[in-house]
């Protein structure tokens, strides 16, 4: 069966969209944006997983970006826990002044 | 031009357009915003490769709450006047070459179309495979390897939970 | 109720359907405010023992469009130093979830004669998704993007702090009501709002309100609560305090910016009521199958109205939380019950099914070949 969008453009636009979320991920030093960059990569695979999901006619493509999204809400929630009892010692959330290993 | 490709476009060109500002803005909260943008574009995706319920998962975990708790926390720790946190004339460079080649990597090679031989969708996978019947149905059947990596999922969000509350909390 | 054929020029009423649905709730949520307005208003002022409105038209009814007249023409002004572009975002992003929930609510039921003696069912709905609950969740989510927005961008403090409690308000009933939800979801077996509505046909004793006794009447407690929580209404009106915090999130907005916030804020009460109305108490189904000649469509307009006649009621009655209060009250009070009593439910529901009695679950469907297991690799 032939898809009126074939599956190596999804998969092209997933890898784009990952790209930018590497680029986003080396230069930005505040760890909030680092963290969204985060979730566009997260976001890439999952569009490559359902992608391949549909290609194969497998719903395991689904279930695997279920399972993604799960771990990037737990992810988030002890990241930004992080982030706010770093803000809360140093003032700064400025990633280059975080290199003692503590808070 | 067909319909699909339309769609394709009409959210792919967007979505990366997103994703772009969302690493080139300098305010905190307008790169959520373009985030959240971005999100609701990919659940459209998710709904042209007829994945309904991961559509509507997208959107109620991802831009409804996720990115809320970012909105929230650079509320409150009140980064949203502009300020200056991108990485040195170098760093910045050498992210963008890092991204760059990556990107070559993944173009020079053609990775994204090996193994991809014929595809074994049918019209009954592609009209019923994406409904919270055909996933749930999925997701709890002991043939398939789902059941253990659901009840991982639970157990690393009961973690997060716990971590969160610790590192947050003042005093226990 | 069988209704004949109409044909509008070359389209038959089953073709016109879902615009007529979509056209419909539009302008009931639109025009929610000018009649909500007076409506809430006159209720007020009976119960609080005077007046109301009697100085525009008769009874008062020419009000909202002095108010309308008045918001319409005051000057629109752009405080300094605030976030110009989000500051004008923020109304339309609060208006845009209720107007798009607005396309998933089912109307009413109905059988279409289309000659020779047969008929077909036609339901009166926009959009049935099948996982339509869930877009509305997702929808009622998006809302909370207003309010923070607004009061962020206005550079003000009573604003930010309106905006901080009106976040943290929602994401802590959000899940309360994602659990009173869910156990509609337990009992009808299904998340298209259509068919959870056709799960409850025969009558107030099938409603879900009454499902799994007493478990429905809880998950409807938890919903009504967490639903007036969600809509930023009194008593959980604390984003906006007056007495505390000016007006919270939309203090420095004025004109028809303020306009579009108190719209949607009103459009956020009809579309919940609605929602409500199809989880708990059977959409359009008659009170008892003997009342069947009355429309559906009127049967749900009626219900809805019960509704926003509680909500109103609640704020006439109920002092405001204070903040700790309410969130205090919101995770060690509503989500533990919301958690057991899912529970319970469920425990219940998977006793009562009977594989051999013919559920409502719909049958499995054929399973595709596992990928995993090396014999194909991707």
């Amino acid at each position: 069966m032939s898809f009126a969008v074939p599956t190596e453009h999804y998969l092209l636009l997933s890898a784009v969209l990952f790209c930018i979320g590497v680029a986003g991920v080396a230069t930005k030093r505040n760890p909030i944006v680092v963290f969204m960059c985060i979730e566009i990569m997260l976001n890439a695979a999952n569009l490559g997983f359902v992608a391949l999901g549909r290609h194969f006619g497998d719903v395991g493509g689904q279930i695997y970006t279920m399972l993604i999204i799960a771990v990037a809400a737990g992810e988030v929630a002890i990241g930004l826990a992080i982030i706010v009892s770093l803000f809360r010692t140093r003032e700064t959330i400025d990633l280059d002044e975080a290199d003692l290993l503590k808070l | 031009m067909r319909p699909g490709v339309l769609i394709f476009w009409l959210l792919a060109v967007p979505m990366v357009a997103c994703a772009l500002l969302v690493i080139t803005s300098r305010n905190p909260l307008r790169s959520a915003l373009f985030l959240v943008a971005h999100m609701l574009l990919l659940a459209g995706m998710f709904l042209s490769l007829s994945a309904q319920y991961v559509a509507a998962v997208q959107v109620v975990v991802y831009a409804g709450a996720i990115m809320v708790l970012f909105v929230f926390v650079i509320m409150l720790l009140n980064l949203g006047g502009a300020q200056k946190m991108d990485a040195a004339g170098l760093g910045w460079a050498l992210g963008i070459a890092m991204s760059l080649g990556l990107a070559a990597l993944f173009v020079g090679t053609g990775v994204w179309k090996s193994g991809l031989h014929a595809g074994k969708a049918t019209a009954k996978t592609l009209a019923q495979g994406g409904t919270a019947q055909a996933v749930g149905f999925a997701l709890f059947d002991p043939e398939l390897p789902w059941l253990f990596p659901f009840e991982v999922a639970s157990i690393v969000l009961l973690m997060a939970a716990v971590g969160a509350i610790v590192l947050a909390k003042r005093k226990l | 109720m069988t209704i004949p054929n109409i044909s509008f020029g070359p389209f038959d009423l089953v073709a016109v359907a879902p615009y007529v649905a979509l056209g419909l709730m539009l302008a009931t949520v639109l025009l929610a405010v000018p009649v909500l307005t007076w409506f809430e208003r006159v209720t007020l002022g009976l119960i609080h023992d005077r007046l109301g409105p009697n100085r525009v038209g008769p009874r008062g009814l020419l009000q909202p469009i002095a108010d309308g007249i008045k918001l319409f023409f005051k000057e629109d002004i752009l405080p300094s130093n605030v976030d110009r572009r989000i500051f004008y975002l923020a109304p339309a992003i609060s208006m845009m979830p209720p107007l798009v929930a607005a396309a998933l609510i089912p109307l009413g039921d109905f059988r279409v004669d289309m000659g020779g003696g047969q008929t077909r069912p036609l339901t009166l709905v926009a959009a049935d998704i099948n996982v339509g609950i869930l877009w509305v969740l997702g929808l009622a989510s998006l809302q909370v993007y207003g309010l923070i927005l607004g009061g962020w961008s206005s550079n003000n403090k009573y604003s930010l702090l309106g905006a901080l409690r009106s976040s943290a308000q929602a994401i802590s009933y959000e899940l309360a009501l994602s659990l009173g939800v869910l156990m509609a979801v337990l009992m009808s077996h299904s998340m298209s709002l259509v068919q959870i509505v056709q799960s409850q046909t025969g009558g107030i004793m099938h409603w879900n309100i009454l499902g799994l006794f007493p478990f429905g009447l809880v998950a409807a407690g938890v919903y009504a609560i967490a639903a007036v929580a969600e809509t930023n209404r009194a008593p959980f009106d604390l984003p906006e305090a007056e007495s505390e915090l000016v007006a919270g999130y939309q203090t420095e907005y004025s004109s028809m910016k303020f306009a579009i916030f108190f719209m949607s804020e009103y459009a956020a009460v009809v579309i919940g009521s609605c929602v409500a109305v199809v989880l708990w108490l059977g959409g359009w189904d008659p009170i008892h199958p003997v009342l069947g000649f009355i429309p559906g469509p009127l049967w749900f307009a009626g219900k809805v109205l019960l509704l926003i006649f509680a909500f109103v009621w609640v704020r006439s009655t109920l002092p405001r939380f204070r903040y700790d209060q309410l969130m205090r009250f919101g995770w060690m009070r509503l989500l533990p019950v919301a958690l057991v009593a899912l529970m319970l439910a469920a425990a219940m529901s998977a006793y009562r099914t009977d594989p051999s009695a013919g559920s409502r679950i719909p049958p499995k469907p054929e399973k595709p070949k596992p990928l995993m297991g090396g014999t194909q690799s991707l």
